[in-house]
């Protein structure tokens, strides 16, 4: 059995240890919004937040994560005005919108740890992030206007 | 046999003539139903009790009946409708239609035609809801219906200063009857506030940012089941045995079913194989990685990639069927005073949309409701009612958000899987998902080509004679059995109808047999004829001693107006080759937009070159000017794109310059890196790891986009979604040959410049 805090809401689990993360908040919790891409960690579109951290909930195990408190898309942001978020609306960033829960977590989590990141530090941040319609302009500028605080 | 499928499909109402006429084979039925939408299965509706609904509170609802896979059409559509209303941005939304093309015309959201179809009797559905809301307020004050003018959400009548909102008019309107198409009153383009502008905003933005949009793949159901499919490595074969004792003893895991392997040609079917339904998607992966099967590969078990495409080569070698000819080539090429040929060779790729194929079915009461990622709605929801042995009016289709598309999702076979899985549990939801793996092993591929082309030059360096002997396995070979040859649709993508001003024309196309599962992927045979085509221009060039944006330009030749019919190209994407000739003017602009935005013919640094390619699809014009570095080792870098793209009359600008972008995102990835590869019948990749995508640290840091102003609205549409693809590759390879003196015939360039 693991315990762990999901959006700020503590859940308990009592099946196999070593069900991904990702298909506990998807098929246990309901929470589709982190999305399944690949199930090896080649594409990123599954990436929340654990205790503060970017991860890939497809390689998570359960069991690994005892304790742990765990941040989605659904939670970044109460009311979705998390500065990322704003961003990616006022640039029209998506395009079929699946990859882009995991873009903004990731980018998040890089604004969190570089505020204001250059173009090496985005390739580095973002290139574990796969969008197949290509919406890495984008995204790259998107990081840039939330880094600088808004819509400039 | 195409025939025979159409006459079939036509006969039961929709079916599989629905779909075979769909990508554009032509027959006597399509003819006779009219080219654009009218030429396609059940047509368009423009009635606007179809697509608005108003409520009392002002809110407007527009149904989509397109389905949404990143091009934009649920924001570009509600756009269209809300211009003509003269509705207020701010309170539309958008609601997706189901599949019943009966009731709302063609849903096959492929060949990137949902606004060239639309676009006017989205038009005329807003007009009419404008007409009806004023009609409605002049009744209420008994004044004639020409003083009183709707605009931004309110009919107003200045004599006597009266003013209603659109809410308060809702009830009234409803009631009255639809005005007749001919008396509609259309805006001026003039006063257009929405079409034409850069500035909305995607209506699905906020559900996409906060994780609340719902893909096929997110669909639920109370009591619901997960199920993954252990399909069959080869294509063609099916299970002899197997032991689910295993697989059964895994926590969670509930059922495990067989899916019959489908009859030859399979179309849309699934392939078949072991199902394993579970609790969640965990359990039924664990399952399946469990369960002992014994597979007979059947007829393509010996398909690999490497000895077919030296098959493909040995097969363009040769004369071979002629599907263009003008002039004389064999006496042209005697005569020419230089022989120029090469040989360029396009892998098979796969779609992989980054929402795997995943669709959710449920069947109560004799009633099968299905939430489907699908491209195709009616396909979907008539294949579903035959594989399930319902009526079609006994199931439903709900379209989702589709996770890209890209052609993948056009063909329904997981559905129809979700569809079996279901009926298995006496109807209990079950969700089928394919895991990554399963999409690459098991897709509809893009099919893989050899392009031979020879061309003889005068003694002044210009093209007298020009033969291309395109060899391919064709999409047609899912519909009939074995076919050997391109079928019109694909002849008409950039080969038959490639406009330049040569004498001397001759186009073949050798016999290719199919051993894998062959379809649509975005822009499909363009990609392949395109890069041929572009590259072989680049290198006619050099050879000539010319620069290779205006030798392009001097091929292209003057501006004018070609019948295709004449070269040869009887399907013209399904549009009246009187509204849309291929006007050689416009493909010439567009390569002048490319070359004046990157600055072509500027000095270059060593190890830097510039490289171009134009290239018309979709009824489009695009061009492509890349910039690109070659270091040292042969590393390669691409730091800046322009790409010029005139698609006629321009709707949603920011949404074409989005589809711009992420061609040329996509266009890199299959220039440079993405290759599906076949060894004994099975795929070799497994994942992103092997199929490699472009990615951020990859991109282009400059990508500018050139939207060349064309036409009026009332005039032709071209499309967007595709047209911007083909040109990527042969520009990024003319440019590597500028940057290195390496000419890549080959795809992907992966580690072609480093060995």
């Amino acid at each position: 059995m693991a315990t762990l805090t999901v959006n700020g809401t503590e859940r308990r689990y009592d099946g196999d240890g070593d069900m991904p993360l990702l298909w506990f908040l998807r098929d246990e919790l309901g929470l589709t919004g982190t999305k399944f891409g690949c199930g090896q960690a080649l594409c990123g579109a599954c990436t929340v937040h654990v205790d503060g951290s970017a991860v890939r909930a497809c390689q998570t195990p359960i069991s690994s994560i005892e304790g742990a408190k765990v941040t989605t898309i659904e939670g970044l942001s109460g009311t979705g005005e998390h500065p990322v978020q704003v961003a990616w609306r006022e640039l029209n960033v998506s395009q079929c919108g699946y990859c882009q829960a995991g873009q903004i977590m990731q980018a998040a989590s890089l604004l969190k740890d570089i505020p204001n990141p250059g173009d090496d530090d985005i390739d580095t941040a973002m290139s574990g992030n796969l969008c197949r319609c290509g919406t890495y302009p984008r995204i790259r500028a998107a990081i840039k206007q939330a880094a600088k605080g808004g819509r400039t | 046999m195409i025939e025979n499928i159409s006459r079939r499909g036509l006969l039961a109402g929709f079916g599989a003539g629905g779909l075979v006429l769909a990508i554009g084979i032509p027959s006597a039925q399509a003819q006779a139903k009219g080219f654009g939408a009218d030429g396609m299965p059940n047509g368009w509706r423009d009635d606007p009790k179809l697509f608005i609904a108003l409520d009392e509170d002002g809110t407007v609802t527009v149904t989509c009946h397109r389905s949404e896979m990143g091009q934009g059409v649920r924001t570009s559509i509600p756009m269209v409708v809300a211009e003509e209303m003269e509705a207020d941005w701010a309170k539309i939304r958008v609601a997706q239609a189901w599949a019943d093309e009966g009731h709302f015309g063609n849903q096959d959201t492929d060949g990137s035609r949902s606004l060239r179809h639309f676009f006017m009797p989205m038009r005329h559905a807003g007009a009419a809801a404008r007409m009806m809301l004023e009609q409605a307020a002049a009744a209420q004050w008994g004044v004639p219906v020409a003083e009183v003018k709707a605009a931004n959400h309110v009919v107003s009548h200045q004599a006597t200063q009266r003013s209603l909102g659109y809410g308060a008019l809702a009830k009234a309107a409803a009631d009255l009857p639809a005005p007749e198409r001919s008396g509609l009153r259309l805006k001026d383009p003039a006063s257009f506030r929405l079409i034409g502008k850069d500035t909305i905003g995607l209506l699905d933005n906020r559900d996409i940012t906060t994780g609340r949009a719902i893909y096929g793949i997110d669909a639920r159901a109370e009591g619901m089941y997960h199920a993954v499919v252990a399909r069959p490595p080869v294509f063609g074969g099916k299970v002899t045995s197997f032991d689910a004792a295993e697989a059964l003893k895994v926590p969670g895991v509930v059922k495990v079913i067989a899916i019959d392997p489908p009859a030859i040609p399979s179309e849309f079917q699934p392939l078949g194989g072991i199902a394993v339904i579970a609790r969640n998607t965990w359990s039924a992966m664990q399952g399946r990685d469990r369960l002992k099967i014994s597979w007979e590969d059947g007829p393509h078990a010996s398909y690999s990639s490497v000895p077919y495409r030296a098959a493909l080569e040995a097969a363009a070698r040769q004369p071979a069927k002629v599907v263009r000819n003008g002039g004389d080539v064999d006496k042209a090429m005697a005569g020419a005073a230089k022989k120029v040929e090469a040989e360029y060779y396009i892998p098979h790729l796969a779609q992989t949309p980054l929402e795997p194929p995943a669709a959710l079915v449920r069947i109560s009461n004799g009633v099968c409701e299905a939430w489907a990622c699908t491209q195709a709605p009616q396909a979907t929801r008539t294949r579903l009612a035959e594989r399930l042995k319902l009526p079609e009016d006994k199931v439903r289709v709900n379209v989702t958000l589709l996770g890209g598309g890209f052609g993948r999702k056009s063909k329904p076979d997981f559905v129809l899987e979700a569809g079996l899985c279901s009926q298995a549990m006496d109807g209990a939801p079950v969700k089928v998902t394919w895991t990554r793996e399963d999409d690459i092993h098991h897709g509809f591929y893009h099919t893989v080509s050899v392009e031979r082309i020879e061309a003889g030059l005068d003694a002044g360096g210009k093209p007298v004679a020009w033969l291309h002997r395109s060899a391919a396995p064709t999409i047609g070979s899912i519909f009939a059995p074995d076919p050997k040859h391109e079928l019109p649709f694909e002849l008409g993508m950039g080969l038959v109808n490639t406009p330049f001003a040569i004498p001397n024309i001759r186009i073949e196309n050798p016999e290719a047999q199919a051993h894998a599962r062959i379809g649509w992927f975005r822009s499909v045979s363009n990609i392949p004829h395109a890069f041929a085509i572009q590259s072989f221009v680049a290198e006619l060039a050099h050879a000539a001693g010319r620069d290779p944006k205006d030798y392009l330009l001097e091929l292209i030749g003057p501006a004018r107006v070609v019948d295709p019919t004449s070269i040869g190209d009887v399907w013209n994407h399904g549009e009246d080759p009187q509204r849309y000739p291929i006007d050689t003017g416009r493909l010439r602009r567009v390569v002048e937009a490319a070359a004046a935005g990157i600055g072509w013919g500027r000095a270059m640094p060593a190890g830097r070159g510039l490289g171009i390619a134009g290239h018309y699809s979709f009824v489009s014009h695009v061009a492509v000017a890349v910039e690109v570095e070659v270091g040292a080792r042969g590393a390669l870098t691409i730091p800046r794109v322009d790409i010029a793209i005139d698609c006629g009359p321009q709707v949603n600008p920011e949404r074409i310059r989005s589809q711009m972008e992420g061609a040329v995102v996509m266009g890199v990835g299959l220039a440079t890196s993405a290759e599906i590869t076949f060894r004994d019948g099975r795929v070799e990749q497994n994942n992103f790891d092997g199929y490699e995508l472009t990615r951020m640290e990859s991109t282009p840091r400059d990508i500018r986009v050139h939207l060349v102003p064309s036409g009026r609205y009332d005039g032709p549409l071209g499309g967007v979604g595709e047209p911007g693809l083909p040109p990527v590759a042969p520009a990024i390879a003319n440019a590597v040959f500028a940057a290195s003196g390496k000419r890549i015939r080959q795809l992907p360039i992966r580690d072609q410049l480093t060995t």
